[in-house]
């Protein structure tokens, strides 16, 4: 597997693929759920006893698919009337009042008659605040990681990595924004967790690196790099499938609720584990080749 | 051959371990989230005797104060949204004690320094921080910093009315906490506010006056429970899938690793354990996506092993001995688990000194998982292997999974 000597082909295609990710996550944006945008709430008494399924059974009726109302949260309400049960519905916001009779009108069709007991206008759980410190603390994160990355080998590590984590995350979100998702809390949690597991992931390709730069002096650097990968391939390749082995478990028999979540997990870590192989470390041989000739000298990675 | 000195004792330690663990999750109740438990519903009104405009800014730093407040009640996984023009709706999990969290959320929490004929002098706007204090008795109190405005405006305060000896009241919400009588002047802006508090008071307080007053005033309108977002259809499915998940990683290190392999798995099982008897003995709410969190971190918790097991693998392949091959492997792997985990570590810490709620929240999670499968890795894998090979370590070699020697 020579992957440095292919260096130039990863390099481009990684470079293809975030400005295709900047560009879906521009003409496309981002599909965010009520968490983000606030939306309608709904409270209805419904004869009889009625479970949460059964309420959003209904709510999938054909009727209703045009509205697309798959990331309506229902919840039961305690205190009802005497022999009816009320739920409160959280769902889109919409510009008039029809899909809100639908609703009504396919609940009515199930379950007979609705009391409208209250629906309101709600705002974002998630405000503009939240989102705007969570990217923040990231971006300093990031300078964190480019500092101790730094300290413990050395700049041109801290740069192909930090660089590498970015643009695993730009892909992330560009097929994120791609397959059209809708994203909600956990999604933040979900982004946060790619980052650590590429950045993990790339560290310790990187310290294999390190460590053969210290013992092998005499060999090309080229040559040099892709044993590096080649020595921690078992170990990327076996990472990643424990990790995929649990999350694809999740995906595929998991509830509704977390598929989401767990499908952005899923090309985060596809991403993060392809990235330290196939762009942090033709990144580094990159870094370390300029300004040195062609055969750089290597004291500064014994100085760990 | 008999164990190396010390294991026996590492192997005592880390059953007392394990017991703890077991102990604190069968003594404190799990406590779940509003997805796998419903919680409380709270509806909130500006009152109607406010009349002055209720503009949307005015409401969203409403809504802001009281994300600040559920915040720092510890509150995991609330809900807090604006509804209609003059609404909040407030969903909190089961919270064990609702009625004083409901109680704090809703306080207006107007703090003000008067002078000694009543008139405002300034609000707590001026508090930089509010922290949970004693006074020189020893009783709880709330300690305030004030910023450089506020501590100009308290210097001038106290300045003046230390000559004539008059009161200084401090009004929470119209009510008078303390009236000190100022020594002389007050300069840096620390002061101390005393009451008859109670430390449980004394605290809230202090969550009060930290997270700032509400810009208008709000009345309950209704409480009422409600049930999980979720069905128990959904929440069963999905942790039977994250139990398959861990399932296959547990089957796959002992086909791939073999002996260590299952060493490993014996040291996940204890992972998980203590994960769990952390996290719960944090009070930490459990959502369904966190569970699957948890679920995933044991997926890359094995990272370790698997990092630790291809050295070891290496080095016999190399020609060593079972037991030298196991000590180098474990010297070689740790720079590469130190350094990869303590970059995730740092990222986590910065997290949470600047994130907010859910982010600070998994801060936490993560941080506890990375230095738990650091120790589970390092230290229990190790341990238990080592009692398992230590005394015959030749025959053992052949359950390493290594073919023979090159």
């Amino acid at each position: 597997m020579n992957v440095i000597g292919n260096r130039v082909i990863y390099l481009v295609i990684s470079a293809v693929l975030v400005v295709a990710s900047l560009g879906v996550m521009v003409v496309k944006g981002f599909n965010f759920g009520v968490d983000f945008t606030g939306g309608s709430l709904l409270e209805r008494g419904l004869p009889g006893a009625v479970s949460v399924p059964e309420v959003q059974e209904a709510l999938a009726a054909p009727e209703l698919s045009q509205y697309e109302l798959g990331g309506s949260v229902i919840q039961p309400l305690e205190g009802a009337v005497e022999g009816q049960t009320v739920i409160l519905i959280r769902t889109k916001a919409f510009e008039d009042q029809g899909p809100i009779a639908a609703i009504d009108e396919a609940l009515e069709a199930r379950f007979g008659e609705v009391s409208v007991r209250r629906t309101e206008v709600v705002g974002p759980v998630i405000g503009q605040e939240l989102v705007r410190q969570a990217i923040l603390a990231l971006l300093i994160a990031g300078a964190g990681i480019l500092v101790y990355i730094t300290f413990r080998f050395e700049y041109r590590f801290g740069i192909a990595g930090v660089i590498s984590l970015v643009q695993a995350v730009l892909i992330t979100l560009g097929v994120v924004s791609l397959l059209g998702r809708e994203i909600n809390s956990p999604f933040v949690a979900a982004i946060l967790t790619v980052v650590g597991y590429a950045i993990n992931d790339t560290i310790v390709i990187f310290d294999r690196i390190r460590e053969n730069l210290q013992i092998r002096r005499r060999e090309p650097l080229m040559e040099l790099v892709n044993v590096s990968i080649r020595q921690s391939l078992s170990r990327s390749i076996n990472t990643g499938l424990t990790t995929l082995f649990v999350l694809v478990a999740l995906y595929v028999f998991g509830g509704s609720s977390i598929k989401d979540f767990t499908l952005t997990l899923i090309v985060g870590v596809v991403v993060g584990a392809f990235s330290s192989i196939f762009v942090a470390s033709p990144l580094l041989y990159v870094l370390r080749s300029i300004g040195e000739g062609r055969e750089p000298a290597r004291t500064a990675a014994s100085s760990k | 051959m008999p164990l190396r000195r010390g294991t026996g004792l590492r192997l005592l330690g880390l059953l007392a371990l394990a017991a703890c663990a077991a102990l604190v999750l069968y003594l404190q109740p799990l406590r779940y989230g509003l997805d796998l438990q419903g919680g409380v519903h709270v509806v909130m009104q500006v009152d109607e005797s406010y009349t002055a405009p209720v503009t949307r800014e005015v409401m969203e730093r409403t809504k802001a104060v009281i994300d600040r407040r559920v915040n720092a009640l510890g509150v995991a996984e609330p809900i807090v949204q604006l509804s209609g023009d003059r609404r909040v709706i407030v969903e909190l999990p089961g919270v064990h004690d609702q009625q004083t969290a409901i109680d704090t959320i809703g306080k207006t929490a107007l703090l003000e320094f008067k002078d000694p004929n009543g008139t405002t002098v300034f609000t707590g706007a001026e508090l930089r921080n509010a922290t949970l204090s004693s006074d020189q008795f020893g009783r709880p109190a709330v300690a305030i910093q004030l910023n450089d405005h506020g501590a100009r405006l308290f210097a001038d305060l106290t300045g003046r009315y230390s000559l004539t000896r008059q009161p200084l009241p401090i009004v929470l919400d119209g009510e008078v906490l303390v009236a000190p009588v100022p020594e002389g002047t007050i300069v840096g802006g620390e002061a101390i506010i005393t009451g008859q508090f109670t430390t449980e008071e004394a605290r809230q307080l202090a969550i009060l006056l930290q997270s700032g007053s509400l810009p208008v005033p709000l009345s309950v309108m209704e409480i009422r429970n409600v049930g999980p977002t979720l069905g128990q259809e959904s929440i069963d499915s999905s942790l039977r899938a994250g139990i398959a998940g861990v399932v296959l990683v547990l089957l796959f290190m002992l086909f791939y690793y073999r002996l260590p392999g299952g060493v490993a798995d014996v040291a996940l099982a204890m992972y998980v354990l203590m994960l769990f008897a952390l996290l719960v003995g944090l009070r930490a709410t459990l959502t369904l996506p966190g569970v699957a969190g948890l679920i995933l971190s044991v997926g890359m918790a094995v990272d370790a092993n698997i990092i630790i097991f291809e050295r070891v693998k290496e080095e016999l392949r190399s020609g060593k001995r079972l037991r030298a091959s196991i000590d180098a492997g474990w010297k070689r792997a740790f720079v590469a688990i130190f350094d990869s985990n303590l970059t995730t570590l740092i990222a986590a810490a910065v997290l949470f000194y600047f994130g907010t709620g859910p982010v600070r929240g998994f801060a936490v999670t993560l941080s506890l998982g990375i230095l738990l499968s650091m120790f589970t890795a390092i230290v229990v894998t190790r341990t238990l292997l080592r009692a398992v090979v230590d005394r015959n370590p030749e025959r053992f070699v052949r359950y390493f999974g290594v073919k023979e020697a090159a």
